[in-house]
This record gives C-alpha cells, structure tokens and sequence, in this order.
C-alpha cells in the first residue's frame, strides 16, 4: 500500500530495487552454489567489490537527499561515513580480544604498542554490537546536529557552508592521524577477525554483508522517497529555491535543513559502517576531504535530485576507478578532474538529465542553484 | 554591579537561542480593540551611518488598505523588513494588535501568526506546481514531523480551489510555476499570501512590469480583499494608487512626510516638492 | 686613512708590549727586551723543556706580533715543526709524503720535505690549556669587534678568577659598547666565585636581568652552593629577573613565528581575496596556482644554475606571468560558463586542480622538490642572546605586505581597478558604461593567479614544493578572507595576522594540530556571531 504510493511515477526508482533484488538473488548463488571452477562462479573478492559499491552508493544517496533536494552542498559527507565507520571498527577490533599480537584481553594493539594501560572511555561498550550499532548512528547524527544548528542559525548557506564542511572533515583528518586520539592514530583500526561470531574471512560472511548492504540501500532508498514524495519533500525543494519565500510563508527553514542534514548524516554513517567490515580497515585518510568531494561528483554524473541517480552515479564512477587505478593509474586522477570539469558545464543534471531530457520537453529549466545567490551574498 | 548587568544581559530570554524561548502563543483574535492593527513608533534603522529609517512612526488600522509611497531611498522596502524580522532596527518598537512585538519573533513566528509579504521581485517556488505552491503557503501546522505525514484534507482542497478562483488561476494548476508570466507570477504570490489567512499583507510593488490590463485585475483583486484583511501596498505607479487608495502615507528619507487621501496628499506642497524637486 | 691605520697598530703593539710586560717570566722577558726581535721569541718556542716552552709562549705573546696568533694556533693545533737541518721554527702542512713547509717567522713559503727533515714541536695539555686562553687573550685584542665579541662570547662558559686582570685590560682600551658590555658580563660571572660576599652581591647587581644563556646557569649553579642568605636572595632576584626577561623575549619570537605564519597566509589569501571577494568566484585550484608558482621558482632556477641568488628576483614576475595565464585560461575556458552558480563553480575549479596536481606529477615529478635559498636570504638577524630572527621569514614578510600594498594600488588607482570595483558592484550597469565585463572578468582573475603564483615563490622559500603543496593552504586561505569579511582586503591583511598570531601562541600548550583544530572551531563560532566577518560591508540585502 506504502510501497505502491513510492513506486508512483517512479520507473528509475523501480528499475533500482528490481536490480537489487536480482544481485541479492543471483550473488549469493553464484558465490555460494555455483562450483569455483564454473565460468559463473563469483569470487568473493568480486563479491566484497560489489558490496563496497552498494556502501558508496548508499553514501551518495545520502549526500544526494541534502545537496539536491536541499541545496545544501556538503562536503563533509565523507566525515560522517568515516565516523559511522570508526565506530563498526571500535566493535570489530574489541571482537579481536586476546587473539591480537601482544594477546592483550582488553586492549587493542595498537594500544599496547603506545604503552596505555587502560581503555580510555570512550571505548566502553563497543564490544557490545547494539551499542556499536546505536553508535554508528548517533555519532555522526550528533556532530551533524550540532555542526548544522550552529551553521543553519547564522544562515551559511551556498559556497560558505561548502567551505565550512570541508574545514570540518579536514580538522577531524588532523585529530584523527593524532596517536593520543585513541583511534590508532596512522594505521587506524584494522585486523579484525570476527563479526558477531562469524569470520570476516568466510565467503558466507561477505555474502551476508553484501545482502545487509543491498538491504540496507533499499530500505534508504525507500524512507529517501518516502521524504522527497511528502509534503516535508515539497517545503525542503522550496527552500532550495527561495529560501526567504519558504521562511515567510512559515516554515522554519533552519529546522528543516537542520534535521534533513542530521538524517542524512546518520545513512552516511550507516554506510560507513558497512563497508568498514567488507575492506577490513578504517584510517584517517578516509577522513580526506578528497574523498568527500569525489563523492560529490558520483552524485552530479548520476543526476542529482533523483535518489536514484546517485545510486547510479557512485557505482558507475567507482567501477571506472577500479578499472582505471588498476589498468591505467596515471590517467584516472586526470580522467577525474576532467569529469568534475566536463560535468559541471556540460551535464548539469547528470545521466538521468540526459535520459529525461528526450521525455518531457516541457519541464522549466533546472534550478540547479536557484536559491543560492552570488558567492558574495551566500551569507546574509 | 557592571559584571552582574552582563549576566543579566546574558540571561535575556528574547536573546538565547531560539528552543529555550518562550513559545509565543498567539491569541485567535488579535487584540484590536483600540483600532491599529499594526503599530510603529520610533523605529530608526541605519546602515554605515545612513538612516533609512529615521524616527518612523506609523499606524495602520485593522481592515484599512493603505497605501505608502515616496521616492527612491525613502525607507519603504526597509520598513516592510523590519516588519517581517527580516531586519532588526536600532531602536524603536513594533506591534502587531496591542499585546504582540514583533521585535521579539523570528520572520518564520511573524509569518505564521498573520503576516505575509510578496516581495518586490516575484518569487515563487519555480520547480514546484501552481498547486503545490498554494499547498505549501496553506496555513496549519508547518513543523518538520507535521509535513512529513500531511495529507490534504477535504476542506484544505476546496480552500486552495477558491484562491486559485481569486486568482484566476485555474488553468494552470498542475503547471510549474517558473514557466508562468510575470504578471501570473505576481498573482501567484499574492494567492500564496492568501493561503495563509494572514490579517496583515504587506505588498511590495505588486503591478511592477504588469499591463494594463493585468494591472486593472490586480487592483479589483486588492480591493476585494481589502476589509477582511489589512493591507499595506507599496507603489510606485500613481496611477494605480489612485484606483485603490484610501488612504495614502508618502515616505521621505525614513520619516512620514504627509498622510491623507490622494488629494490631499497631492496638494501637498511638501510631496510636491519631494517629487518634483524645486 | 693609511696613516690613521698605521697609527692603531703601532698603539695596539704597544698595548700588547705593555700587556707582555706584566705577564711574561722574567728570564725571557729579559731575553725578549734584550734582541728585541720578534724571531727569538719564535725561536724560543723550540726548548727542550715545556717550563721553557710556557715561557716561550708568554714571551711570544707579549711582541703583540701580527704573527704569533697564527704560530700560536699552529702550535695548539700541531702543525709548528722544526727543521732538522738547520733548526728553523717552521709551519707544516701534511700531504701525502712527507711536508709543506712555511717559515713561521715570515711566512716564507720553503718548498716540500720528506717526513724525516722536520719534527713536531710537542705540547701537552697544561701547554694546551695556556695556547688556549693567550690566544683567547689575542683575540680580545684584536681590530676587528666581530672577532672580540666572539672571543669574550666563548670565555663566558669558563671564565675564572684567573682571567680577571686580561679582562680588566680589555674592558679599559674596549671602544664598542657592545663588547665592553659582554667583558663586564664575564668579569662579573668570574666575580660569582670570589669569596668576598660583597664583591658576589655586586656582581649579582651586574648580572641582574642579563639573558646570556650562560649567566643564567652560573646564577643557579651559585644558588646550589652559596649558603649566604643574602646572596641567595640577590641570586634568586637576579634569576626571576632574567627569567622574565627570557619570556618577554620568548612571546616577541612567537609574535614573530605568528606574524610570519601571518604573512604566509596573507600571500595565500589575498589572491583568492580577490577572485572569492571582489568577483564572487569559488577558486578551488587556487592552492594549485601557488604550486605552480613554486614550480616557476624551480624551474627558473634549473635554467639559471649559475645565477641563483638572482633566480628569486627573475621568478617572481616569471611565476607571476605563468600563474596569472592559467588562471585566465581557467576563467575563460571554464568560469565564465559558471558565473552565477558558485556550487557548480566550486565543483569545476576542484576538477582542475585536480587535473594540475596530476600535471606536475607526471611532467616533473611525482616526488617534492628541492628549491635552493640564495645567500640573502640564510642566516638571522640577531638582536640579542635570546632573539634571532631569521632573514627569510624577515623578507617574506616585508615581501607579503609590499605585494599587499601593490594590489591595494592597483585597485585603488588604477583603471583596471576601477572598472573592477564597477563589475563587482553592478555587472550590468558597468556593461551598460561600456566596460568589457567579460575582459575585465579574465584580468581580475589573472591577477588574482598571478599573486597565487608570486605567492608561490615566497613559499618555495619556506616550505617543501610538491603537487600536494597547495592543498595545505586553500582552506585556511578561504577561513582567512571569511574571518576577515569577504570584498575587504583590508579585513584579509587583519584576518591573516590574526589568524597566524593566535595559531602560534595555541602552538604551545596545544600542539600544532590541535591549535590548527581549535582555529577551525573558533572561526565556525565566530561566524555565528558575526556571519559576515570582521568587516562585513554592511548595506540593505541585496536579495529581495
């Protein structure tokens, strides 16, 4: 009945849970059933790859919900992955136990290493998954609520809240390379061996992290369009476009961009928190606000403003980086910062602009950045 | 004792952060008993050492429709900010009835207790249907949670039909709005306005660029409103104030420089000189 | 001015006779009077027995001969040898085989000798102890104030009782104040030890609020040993007063670190201060403008190897053209299509710095690079024991505020300027007068490349130059022109400063990264007080 008023007018959305619901039938099936040596068979290294897409994915689906239904362009979407992630990999190194070098009961390794001699406590109850878990959501959630109320209320809008996001991912880089952080400073977290009991390096567990991935993205896609097809969705484009006009015809702008903001901070974490278990490690170069920014691009090739072009977007741009960086690594940082240029002035919205453009000659041209006004006035 | 005035100041709960504010309720009836629905006395904004508003003092009553004008520069965008929150004055107080300052609220609290505002330049929402930006400006619960499960009920369809009838709009309903004239535009917002059942209308040059005969439609337009709702327009065409004016207030460099119906106004010698120099 | 020479050299050898009267043994001292001649002094030195040689040195000394420092250096260092042949005093050179010998009377070259011509002329280590301190009494003497500074400065850390009378005689014929300054120093360190307790009191007096990093020491090394109360107390007072001396010096070095970091900034923002803050453009690549300014310095430098202390005067308007072409490159090919959508712009500009860093990966070097300081701009200006500051910060910062005062000329008095004062404050009206606005768009961006690149040149100075140098300054170049009001490039001159003082005095107690956090966070505070910047250019909202 729900899932019937979502899928109205929506072929994209369609074609996405429809392909997901295939890779969620087919990879197992392939992975598990189909013997090693059959031409079908798909190796978990390629099962792991296509999970960590769905985790990209997911992230820019995120992004997507504030940048190109709100306008609020962030580039601090990378921060709250990294988070969501740290806090997964808190869990996945206390589930290390004894089984670390130094065979410590409590501590990590990494803590032995430095000579510390308790855990610090901000590390208590990680080795519960729940609270893992309820963490993966409420610390990104919470730098983003307090990030974004004191950002909304001073009205930073356009290039200066860009800017702002970006200082933000930048400082947390700095604090998180620090060793006295307690995160493991250069290396960051990595050896895990086990989630909830079951190895990292079984097939069986790269498959299920891969199903929980592709759950995980359609349930996100869902509650996005449940938001974006609401009258919530209808007030945030409103603000995009003339944010005085949405404040004086009574919405409490800073509200809505406050909470769409946190929302869409905690589906980052939650992604961040996906992945950190399929690669096996999180470090503070994750916090590099290169990767926040590339992120931005996935979302603007796949058609912001669409869910599910995003979703497009970021596995269409990280297949090209996986083929480039192994066939051609000299030429894909060129072959990005081409992109970024290319996309911008000649695909403003992206694939899915392009496919549309051919169907409905009618609609107005783009507002793309409609309600931003000159970089000079972003701050009134 | 200078420290403990700090603190104090500090303490002011109009200047904390706006959840630990006290929520202004707002009376159904606004108290109008002496008259005025709008009160401004002594308001004085400056920016860099220019007063665009020095000293203003204006009262509007409920059910008037009155018209303000003045040449360039005579403060009359910058008193309709300073109505609306959109700009804080130096000194001076705002009423809205007898009980409510409007100092003390944001634009989003002035809009939704019964203040609305076209802007001089058309804005509407571009990307959204006619529909929807009626839909949008419907008075209700606007909160995050609300909008979230709204649905249209009966009564809210049948309000948004009847100003899309004030309006003339009907045929546009399911269009986008950026793909409207500039005259729909205007009529658009002023239907928007209407959809928020607001006691005051604060309107910006609304025949700015129209024709003619958009113009006529929108004078009978305000006329007709004029009565179950304040307003306030702010004109440059004499002709149109002419058409729909009571009463008439010519601004000059942020003061009221005469008051009374566009003859007496007209015959004024001071206006005459304001307008036509020496 | 011959004549005036001659003259202090007669005077300073008759200060040396008179400074040898006193000291020399008798014996020699008679020998020495007896021939007068310099040469027996040296031939002296020759003796069997090392009480002999002592005397010898003495004697040496007292001749106040131009030559008996180098001989006594000779000697200390073991390269004063005598002839066998002929008993010759020589000095020796090593080679391979065997010697090169000089006379050490004249300095006459004699040609080379097998090893076994020549023998050494032994010293042991009380001889040592004597060649030092007679040739730190040399120096004391000698014309050049450099060179007397530099002796008293090193008979700080050893200065006894013994050497008070050479001291005394130095301070009374000492004509630079400053040297006269550092004697009275030492002999009051050599008057720490004396046993009078009124002649250490004096000497704490002397010594009170003196930041010779040796004083400090002495001081409290007396007050560990020294029982007397009053001196304790004298000694106490003494060191607190140093001490705050110290740390008055200590805050005018970091004010000099932050001012520098300042300058830094300064040239890094002030560029974008004009592309962000007069046109309203979003310059992500403006790090990689400072970049290839840096790589211009470079490059400039591997076509001129041979001219390098002239390299930085040819980069900088070299750097200067080559940045200032990119960025209207960049403004022509990509901004211009952008105008008006800053998010998009800001994505573009990304791009393309992107595209830049990888440029220079793959044309020079994927690795930093090694970019040479010329001789002007090494080494310190020492104003005193606990301050030194160094020449290149010095000139980065004059530098920083001449190319400040440079663009705020432009903008003022020129009609580039002008018309770029009009763009920016109405595009269409400045059009409708007849002003290029597309040409005036593609120069202002070029000069605000350019000065990227001639920023780049300072910072070859400072930094390491690599692709990734220009991502370290691009944020805190956009924090710099948001803290100091955007479309103000005075609020940019204060916000620089500001920003480079207040992160070096965090430096201490926070650390350098967690300063660099707590600026960040002060900026993102300060923005909810005063969204516009320090100095925000006030006006109705342009919006409605």
């Amino acid at each position: 009945m729900l899932l019937a008023r979502l899928y109205e007018r929506d072929r994209g959305g369609a074609w996405l849970l429809g392909g997901l619901l295939l890779a969620a039938v087919l990879v197992p099936l392939l992975n598990l059933a189909v013997p090693e040596d059959s031409p079908f068979h798909l190796s978990t290294y390629t099962v792991t790859l296509l999970g960590k897409y769905l985790c990209f994915a997911l992230l820019a689906l995120a992004l997507d919900l504030v940048w190109g239904y709100c306008g609020i362009l962030s580039l601090g979407h990378g921060a709250f992955f990294a988070l969501g992630g740290y806090a997964m990999g808190m869990y996945l190194m206390r589930q290390i136990g004894e089984r670390g070098v130094y065979g410590h009961p409590v501590l990590p390794d990494f803590m032995v290493f430095l000579n510390w001699q308790e855990l610090p406590w901000y590390w208590y109850g990680f080795d519960m998954f729940w609270f893992a878990v309820l963490m993966v959501m409420l610390v990104p959630g919470l730098l983003a609520f307090v990030f974004g109320w004191l950002a909304f209320r001073s009205r930073v809008t356009g290039v200066y809240l860009s800017i702002i996001t970006q200082a933000l991912t930048f400082a947390l880089m700095l604090a998180f390379f620090r060793n006295e952080m307690g995160f493991g400073g250069n290396n960051g977290l990595t050896d895990f061996k086990d989630i909830l009991g079951f190895s990292l390096q079984a097939d069986g567990t790269r498959v299920a992290l891969f199903l929980a991935s592709a759950v995980m993205l359609a349930l996100a896609y869902l509650a996005c369009r449940f938001i974006v097809r609401s009258r919530l969705g209808r007030v945030v484009v409103a603000i995009r476009d003339a944010e005085d006009r949405t404040r004086f015809v009574g919405y409490q702008v800073e509200r809505f961009k406050l909470w769409l903001f946190v929302f869409s901070a905690v589906l980052a974490g939650i992604a961040g928190a996906l992945y950190v278990p399929q690669v096996g490690i999180i470090n503070p170069s994750e916090f590099s606000p290169l990767n926040s920014i590339e992120l931005v691009i996935w979302v603007a090739i796949g058609g912001r403003g669409t869910l599910y072009g995003a979703v497009l977007g970021a596995i269409l741009v990280n297949y090209a980086k996986t083929y480039f960086t192994a066939a051609l690594p000299e030429l894909w940082l060129f072959a990005l910062g081409a992109l970024f240029v290319l996309v911008t002035i000649f695909l403003p919205r992206g694939l899915v602009g392009l496919l549309q453009r051919r169907r409905k000659p009618d609609k107005p041209p783009p507002a793309d950045t409609a309600g931003e006004t000159r970089a000079g006035e972003g701050v009134p | 004792m200078k420290a403990l005035d700090r603190l104090r100041e500090g303490m002011r709960r109009d200047r904390v952060f706006d959840f630990m504010m006290p929520k202004v309720v707002f009376s159904p009836e606004l108290d109008t008993r002496h008259g005025p629905i709008l009160y401004l006395e002594g308001v004085t904004v400056s920016f860099d050492g220019f007063k665009a508003l020095d000293d203003l003092t204006l009262y509007i009553d409920d059910g008037e429709l009155r018209c303000i004008i003045g040449p360039n520069g005579a403060g009359k965008t910058t008193m309709m900010d300073v109505i609306t929150g959109k700009t804080r004055p130096d000194s001076g107080s705002v009423y809205f009835g007898q009980r409510i300052d409007l100092l003390r609220l944001s634009e989003t609290e002035i809009a939704q207790g019964g203040i609305g505002r076209k802007f001089q330049k058309p804005t509407v929402f571009e990307q959204h249907t006619v529909f929807e930006n009626l839909e949008l400006a419907l008075a209700g619960p606007k909160g995050v949670w609300a909008t979230l499960f709204a649905r249209l009920t009966p009564e809210q369809r049948d309000r948004i039909d009847e100003v899309l009838e004030i309006i003339g709009l009907q045929d546009q309903v399911h269009r986008p709005a950026g793909v409207l004239s500039h005259g729909q535009k205007q009529w658009l917002e002023i239907g928007m306005l209407l959809m928020q059942s607001p006691r005051l209308l604060l309107v910006d040059e609304p025949v700015a660029g129209m024709t003619a005969q958009e113009t006529e439609r929108t004078a009978e337009l305000l006329t007709s409103l004029a009565g179950r709702h304040s307003i306030v327009v702010v004109e440059h065409d004499m002709e149109f104030v002419r058409t729909i004016a009571r009463k008439v207030t010519v601004l000059h460099e942020g003061r009221v420089l005469a008051e009374g119906s566009m003859d007496e106004v007209q015959s004024d010698p001071r206006v005459v000189e304001v307008y036509l120099g020496e | 001015m011959t004549g005036a020479h001659a003259a202090f050299r007669r005077l300073t050898l008759g200060l040396f006779l008179l400074a040898g009267l006193c000291l020399s043994s008798a014996a020699v001292q008679a020998s020495v009077q007896a021939t007068g001649d310099f040469a027996a002094a040296v031939q002296a030195l020759d003796a069997k027995r090392f009480a002999d040689k002592a005397r010898a040195i003495e004697a040496l000394a007292a001749t106040g001969h131009e030559r008996s420092a180098v001989i006594l250096r000779a000697m200390l260092d073991g390269r004063l040898y005598y002839r066998k042949r002929d008993r010759r005093v020589v000095i020796a050179e090593r080679l391979e085989k065997g010697f090169r010998i000089s006379d050490a009377v004249t300095g006459e070259p004699l040609g080379e000798v097998g090893k076994r011509k020549v023998k050494k002329i032994s010293i042991n280590n009380k001889l040592r102890k004597q060649l030092r301190a007679t040739l730190a009494r040399l120096s004391l003497s000698h014309r050049d104030p450099r060179v007397r500074r530099q002796s008293v400065q090193e008979m700080l850390a050893t200065v006894s009782a013994a050497a008070v009378p050479t001291l005394e005689r130095a301070l009374a014929r000492e004509t630079d104040e400053e040297v006269a300054e550092l004697l009275r120093t030492a002999l009051a360190l050599a008057a720490l030890d004396s046993p009078d307790r009124e002649e250490r009191l004096r000497a704490l007096r002397v010594l009170e609020g003196n930041i010779q990093p040796e004083v400090g020491n002495r001081i409290r090394r007396l007050l560990e040993r020294d029982s007397d109360a009053a001196v304790q107390a004298a000694a106490q007072r003494a060191l607190t007063a140093i001490e705050s001396k110290l740390k008055f010096y200590e805050f005018l070095e970091t004010l000099f670190f932050g001012l520098s970091m300042g300058s830094v900034l300064l040239l890094a923002a002030i560029g974008l201060a004009i592309t962000f803050g007069v046109m309203g453009v979003i310059n992500m690549a403006h790090g990689e403008l400072i970049m290839l300014g840096a790589y211009t310095t470079y490059l400039v430098q591997l076509l001129m190897p041979n001219h390098l202390e002239l390299s930085l005067l040819v980069a900088i308007p070299a750097a200067f053209l080559v940045s200032g072409l990119f960025g209207i490159a960049i403004e022509r090919g990509v901004i211009r299509f952008l105008y008006g959508r800053p998010l998009e712009t800001l994505l573009a500009t990304f791009g393309i710095s992107l595209l830049l860093q990888q440029l220079v990966r793959t044309t020079i070097s994927a690795q930093n690079v090694t970019v040479a300081n010329p001789q002007w701009l090494s080494g310190s200006l020492e104003i005193n024991a606990a301050l030194s500051l160094t020449y290149n910060r010095l000139y980065i910062l004059c530098f920083a505020l001449l190319v400040f005062a440079a663009l705020l000329l432009i903008l003022k008095k020129t009609s580039l300027g002008l018309q770029v004062r009009a763009v920016s404050q109405n595009r269409a009206m400045a059009r409708a007068l007849g002003i290029r606005s597309g040409w005036v768009d593609a120069m202002t961006f070029g000069l605000g490349s350019g000065i990227a690149g001639v920023a780049g040149v300072a910072l070859s100075q400072l930094t390491n130059v690599g692709p990734n140098m220009g991502q370290a300054y691009i944020i805190d170049s956009f924090m710099v022109v948001v803290f100091g009001g955007v479309g103000n490039l005075w609020g940019t001159l204060v916000g620089a400063f500001t920003l480079g003082v207040v992160n070096k005095f965090l430096e201490p107690w926070a650390g350098a990264v967690l300063a660099k956090i707590l600026v960040l966070v002060f900026i993102i505070l300060f923005i909810q007080k005063r969204p516009r910047g320090l100095f925000p250019q006030k006006g109705r909202s342009a919006e409605s």
